[in-house]
């Protein structure tokens, strides 16, 4: 029982900004994905327009992180086609999907303990570094240019997060919303086209929730970044996406603006419940 | 309060980038060097460079070998002994084809026959990971030791299957053999540790050491950044590999004068893995403090009881070098799993702040 | 070509052409192969129930049958000897948990492996001291372990048991039922078994984590114990035993970590392989490829099972 997706061009749902919408930049037809016995995703569909937010919402074990691990080349789908780029896969690498532009933040954060959080948004330049081994080494020349032109470039993204003051620090020191803000900046590092956001909001507080907000808008609005985004909160998906796809126990159950999705009874019987 | 960076603000990357961005720090590895360069040559008796000071640089360089491959790619490795050996013979057998040709070329040549073997048993690492990659470096291990001694073509046929060391000379200098002076051997040595770290310092701080620490810390996160595993990892056996040969021709070449298969066995793995330890993980300077604790500590255990007028059998030192190492090992990881280098950090960090507490 | 015939053909020719001298082979594959998995058995049993990998296991076979032949050297009787090297191995194990595991209880798992290394180089250090560096002959006299050998006469020739040998087997057949009842069918066990799985949550229905590590490593004292008494008695009781103990790595590797069974197939699989391929195969590579062969051959098995036999598929998950 899905509605028919329907964009106006611009026009968002309350409080997000105009922006133009552009044509589909990535699409899902019927994945099937499959652990053993038990099967995270059943025949999924949907499409992602260039420079929109979108949402996917749905229950605890809906399959909406194994959706964007598909979607990210880790999980290796056993039905169905992801067509992005203008090429079709059956399942993609991990380093295909980086290489193509896909950035990726995750529910438990994956950032490198080990590392500072300047070392650990640098690695998010890591495919755009080309200098050979023996420059490296020797750190002469074109080895120590390049460094420094991707030390300026991540120092914008390090501005733009508001982080500068912890620059330095080791990232297994801060607290639980810094460190997703820096995974947000490792993965806008990567310069993506696309940008897959695994409950960033996740375990924050309401004003870190705002600010994280008002990042991921930035991003979309400032870069023009397609966004794919898990959220629980609802309140946030209401305001920032551009539309929605609801999934319940693998399969997708609701697809369109975020009023159509909050009227959508099978939505409403499976996860948002009645408003009292 | 004297070890301040307040009031020392950088103006562009490339000064924040830098490898001792503190005065300080600049200061102080200067003295350093200058005290190893020209300091120790003029000062030091020939038992110390002999046996305590060239040894100690050799180890550094086999440990900081280990400690790349360990510490900042979190590859677990047994096989460090077999790769130093490998490094050593090489070199022997390239000074046996072409005895014209300079001994530092030599050495750094066999570095590369290291790197190639290494590579090869690096291999497994994209299928095998953690503490099952360590069982296969010990079949490296166990397998190039047999080699050393089956493989008679490795040490010329000799009856005794050990190498010795032919003498060879730069410019007019003799470097090797026995007429070469433990000063003259102990120069070449301190230049070719003191640049190799210098490398591998570099190595670091720019693209690759990132990625070999992101392979450490998340190898997934890492791939879904564009960082190529397989090819992170086997670089990683590469340039340790290389590090360890190097610093195996050296130990044959510049210190013991000769060798055998017994030199690079597992307990020489076990030896270096100690140093990397207790030096710390993932730090280069951790790598010298090993080394020279490691290998000074017998040193000071064996001379004093003498000091102290107490007369022990040498076996007796021996076996409480042992158990005073394990004590040591277990009170290390307890009280500072980081080893030395963490606590040289934090010795900096109160020095920061000195005279005050805090 | 010869080298091809050399290789895949030539010795299961020669398997077949001397029947005897292949059940012999195969016999003392089997017996080598049981001994690996004692060994083994002493890892998987710390590794089960504390997540250690106690690289001190092949010490502390050496050091329980040091401590019980040097008491016999001074004049204390077999079995009470025996007794003595037990309390020993109790105290040993109160003391590691004390010194060693208790403080580094929160640490990742290779920092407490090399505390085990540390633990190796005590016991060395502390077993040389107090009892020599000497090898040592086992009491497997005043033991009474049995001595001799049976002939079985087969196909033309005979294959010859070491009694000593068949004791070994049935004695370690025998505590490896022990240990599995043990695991599975006591509520020692089943504590044992939480513990391994989590610490926090063994710790959260009650469980004492200290009491546990101490039934534990004294079980792999005693395992060690019977390991040492039974390698000793076939050859003799010295140090060069402990770089045997890497063996049980391979082992470990073929069987899995944390499986009892596995710890024993494994080493039976590592123990004939290797008298086989050292027999039949090490003629051509020039002798001594036992030293190197059971590490290739878990290689190659971990290339195509890295999670070895009986492991767990590990899922990643992110």
């Amino acid at each position: 029982m899905s509605a028919q997706p329907r964009i106006a061009e611009g026009a968002g749902a309350i409080g997000a900004p105009e922006r133009a919408l552009g044509g589909t930049i990535l699409a899902v037809e019927g994945v099937s994905l499959a652990f053993g016995g038990v099967t995270a995703l059943s025949d999924v569909s949907f499409d992602v327009r260039e420079h929109e937010i979108r949402a996917i919402i749905g229950p605890n074990g809906a399959g909406k992180s194994s959706m964007l691990n598909v979607m990210n080349g880790f999980y290796q789908p056993q039905r169905g086609v992801i067509r992005f780029g203008g090429r079709e896969f059956h399942g993609m690498k991990p380093y295909e999907a980086a290489r193509m532009g896909i950035g990726r933040t995750f529910q438990n954060i994956a950032l490198f303990r080990g590392m500072t959080v300047l070392d650990n948004v640098m690695t998010g330049r890591s495919l755009k570094m080309r200098r050979n081994f023996f420059l490296q080494a020797l750190r002469l020349g074109p080895a120590m240019r390049e460094e420094i032109e991707h030390r300026r470039a991540v120092e914008e993204v390090i501005d733009f997060l508001e982080i500068q003051h912890i620059r330095r620090t080791p990232v297994g020191r801060l607290p639980y919303g810094l460190q997703k803000r820096v995974e947000l900046a490792r993965a806008l590092a990567m310069e993506p086209t696309l940008l897959l956001l695994d409950e960033p909001m996740a375990g924050m507080n309401l004003e870190e929730k705002e600010d994280m907000c008002r990042f991921v808008l930035e991003v979309n609005d400032h870069f023009g970044t397609t966004i794919v985004l898990i959220e629980h909160d609802m309140g946030v998906v209401m305001d920032i996406s551009d539309r929605v796809v609801v999934l319940d126990y693998g399969r997708k159950i609701a697809d369109g603006t975020p009023d159509e999705v909050r009227g959508d009874q099978a939505v409403i019987d499976a996860y948002l419940g009645v408003a009292h | 309060m004297f070890y301040r960076e307040v009031g020392q603000y950088k103006t562009s990357y490339s000064a924040d980038e830098a490898l001792f961005p503190i005065l300080q720090d600049k200061v102080g590895i200067a003295v350093i060097l200058l005290v190893a360069f020209v300091g120790v040559p003029l000062t030091a008796s020939n038992f110390t460079v002999d046996s305590i000071l060239i040894p100690i640089l050799v180890f550094s360089l086999a440990a900081t070998g280990l400690n790349l491959l360990i510490g900042y790619t979190g590859l677990l490795s047994l096989g460090t002994g077999g790769f130093m050996g490998v490094g050593a013979y090489a070199c022997y057998k390239l000074a046996t084809f072409f005895p014209g040709v300079n001994i530092i070329v030599l050495i750094l040549c066999s570095g590369f026959f290291a790197a190639a073997v290494g590579t090869v048993f690096g291999l497994p690492s994209l299928r095998i990971k953690g503490f099952y990659l360590a069982v296969a470096t010990l079949a490296a291990q166990f397998f190039l030791s047999w080699c050393f001694i089956r493989v008679a073509w490795l040490y010329n046929y000799n009856v005794s299957a050990s190498i010795e060391v032919p003498t060879k000379t730069l410019f007019g200098l003799p470097v090797t053999g026995p007429t070469a002076t433990p000063v003259t051997r102990y120069l070449i040595v301190l230049s070719i540790v003191a640049l190799l770290t210098l490398l591998a310092a570099n190595l670091m701080r720019g693209r690759i050491g990132r990625a070999w620490m992101a392979v450490r810390d998340m190898d997934l996160a890492a791939e879904l950044i564009g960082i190529r595993l397989y090819q992170t990892k086997l670089l990683a056996f590469a340039v340790s590999s290389f590090y360890c040969g190097v610093a195996g021709a050296m130990m044959v070449f510049l210190w013991l004068g000769n060798a055998e298969s017994e030199s690079f066995n597992i307990n020489q793995s076990f030896l270096i893995l100690f140093m990397v330890i207790i030096g710390g993980l993932g730090s280069l300077l951790g790598s010298f403090l090993g080394a020279a604790l490691i290998w000074g500590l017998p040193i000071v255990l064996r001379a004093a009881p003498a000091h102290f007028g107490v007369s022990l059998h040498s076996a007796t030192v021996e076996q409480t070098t042992f158990v005073i190492l394990g004590v040591l090992i277990i009170v290390f990881l307890i009280v500072e799993p980081h080893g030395l280098a963490r606590l040289w950090q934090i010795g900096k960090q109160k020095l920061r702040v000195w005279p005050f507490p805090y | 070509m010869h080298l091809l015939y050399s290789i895949f053909v030539d010795p299961f020719v020669q398997m077949g052409a001397a029947p005897d001298l292949l059940a012999q082979t195969l016999w003392e594959g089997l017996v080598s192969g049981i001994l690996y998995s004692l060994i083994a058995l002493g890892f998987v049993l710390i590794f089960k129930a504390s997540g250690v990998f106690n690289f001190a296991q092949g010490i502390m076979v050496v050091f329980s049958a040091l401590t019980l032949v040097g008491l016999n050297e001074h004049g204390v009787p077999a079995y009470l000897a025996l007794a003595i090297t037990l309390v020993v191995m109790l105290a040993l194990a109160f003391a590691v948990e004390r010194v060693i595991l208790r403080p580094l209880v929160n640490q990742p798992e290779i920092i407490l492996f090399m505390a085990t290394f540390g633990l190796t180089y005590f016991l060395i250090g502390v077993g040389e001291l107090i009892f020599g560096g000497d090898p040592k002959v086992m009491i497997s006299d005043q033991l009474r372990l049995p001595s001799g050998s049976y002939r079985i006469p087969m196909a033309g020739g005979f294959v010859q048991m070491q009694k000593i040998d068949i004791a070994a087997t049935v004695i370690a057949s025998l505590m490896v039922a022990a240990l599995a009842i043990l695991f599975n069918r006591t509520r020692i066990g089943r504590a044992l078994r939480a513990v391994a799985d989590s610490h926090r949550a063994a710790l959260s229905v009650g469980i004492s984590l200290e009491q546990i590590w101490v039934i534990v490593w004294f079980a792999a004292g005693v395992v060690a114990l019977a390991t040492g008494i039974m390698w000793g008695a076939r050859s003799n009781v010295s140090f060069a035993l402990e770089i045997i103990a890497l063996k049980a790595l391979p082992v470990l590797i073929l069987g899995g970590f944390t499986s009892i069974p596995g710890a024993i197939i494994g080493g039976i699989i590592i123990g004939v392989g290797e008298k086989m391929g050292e027999f039949y195969w090490g003629p051509l590579f020039g002798s001594g490829i036992e030293s190197w062969l059971a590490y290739v051959i878990a290689l190659v098995f971990l290339l195509f099972r890295p999670q070895g036999l009986f492991g767990e598929r590990i899922i990643e998950r992110l």
